[in-house]
């Protein structure tokens, strides 16, 4: 995107204003969806669920992703990749010490 | 002989990629390990918190309140990408205006979570009594460090209207404001929405300077100036995408 011309860019102006629209209408979702009488976990799923969706729309779009070079996908896997570990590891300390607190 | 830094205007051959467009993604990976680490700091203080010692979000935080300033912040992510592209179809004066709507923006989200979120969380207190038991509400006057008792009016239930009620030293076990000792989800929640508002208030100051003295590059140099205001953008967008993983985990779940 950043070496595209004006007339493409004009034809991404409506697209910009689809991408608001949906976004504005899946915080009122996320915000519903809240008052749902679910389990908490199920309610943490819905929620991270939503929220990935808008994440999706606001890179894709607004930060060009779905138009973007090779190098930066590649930053970005291995970034999320290390994100995961790092929220993974401290989880698997709990758990084992859950486990450890039911066997003892 | 002067040196010219390549690949500023023009892309590198190998990767498609102009220095600061690498340089801001390789920023905002760092940011993601930043802000992860609080993320995953939220989740195991979370899963290993008591049963029940973990309150809801919404009876804590005002959440229209939030999802206002939800809204604020993908609409000034929407200016923010029409600047750019008023840039790209070479129309400045449009792309000042958007400038000038993302900054606005900007500054209504800081006003309305530090007038309307932070400042009552200040004075607003829970009293921890020796019995066991809690109240919260608001201090009645200044406290005298000399006396031996507080005036305390506690939250009003439905159509209550309570009165100031007199708390002697002797029965405090202890007494805190909704700031970030209050417990560890206020703790969390202070620390995230803190250094998120720092963030903010960075993108701030980067808009307002390409809005008001940066514009003499535009001048000298339209297109490395309109690479500037993509990746100023491209910060921007992430600062709106950490707002909206944080606003449901916080204030909604």
């Amino acid at each position: 995107m950043e070496h595209a011309g004006p007339e493409e860019i004009r034809k991404h102006l409506r697209l910009y204003m689809t991408v608001f629209g949906s976004l504005g209408v899946l915080t009122v979702v996320t915000v519903a969806a809240s008052w749902l009488p679910v389990s908490v976990p199920l309610a943490i799923l819905i929620a991270l669920m939503i929220a990935s969706l808008k994440a999706f729309l606001v890179a894709a779009f607004f930060m060009h992703l779905v138009s973007e070079r090779a190098a930066i996908y590649g930053v970005l896997i291995v970034t999320v990749f290390f994100f995961l570990v790092m929220l993974i590891i401290p989880l698997m300390t709990h758990l084992g010490q859950h486990v450890l607190d039911h066997v003892t | 002989m002067s040196a010219e830094i390549p690949y500023i205007t023009k892309p590198r051959p190998d990767t498609g990629l102009t220095n600061g467009k690498l340089g801001m993604w390789l920023f905002l990976a760092s940011e993601v390990m930043l802000f992860g680490a609080l993320f995953s700091a939220y989740v195991l203080l979370r899963v290993g918190a008591e049963e029940g010692a973990w309150p809801l979000g919404s009876d804590i935080l005002n959440v229209p309140i939030g999802a206002v300033n939800t809204i604020v912040l993908i609409t000034s992510s929407v200016s923010m990408v029409m600047a750019w592209a008023s840039l790209k179809m070479e129309q400045p004066g449009r792309a000042r205006v958007y400038l000038a709507v993302t900054l606005a923006l900007a500054v209504l989200f800081l006003v309305v979570k530090v007038g309307w979120e932070y400042r009552p969380k200040l004075h607003h207190y829970t009293v921890w009594l020796v019995d066991g038991t809690s109240m919260d509400g608001h201090l009645d006057g200044a406290v005298d460090a000399a006396a031996d008792h507080i005036m305390f009016v506690p939250d009003a239930e439905g159509d209550e209207h309570p009165e100031a009620m007199q708390i002697s030293r002797e029965q405090i076990k202890r007494i805190s404001n909704f700031g970030p000792s209050h417990d560890n989800y206020l703790g969390i929640y202070w620390t995230m929405t803190g250094l998120h508002g720092l963030h903010v208030i960075g993108g701030v100051i980067a808009i307002a300077w390409f809005l008001v003295p940066g514009m003499a590059l535009f001048r000298k140099d339209p297109e490395m100036y309109t690479n500037r205001i993509e990746y100023v953008g491209l910060y921007w967008h992430f600062v709106d995408l950490v707002w909206i993983f944080l606003f449901p985990i916080i204030y909604l779940l």
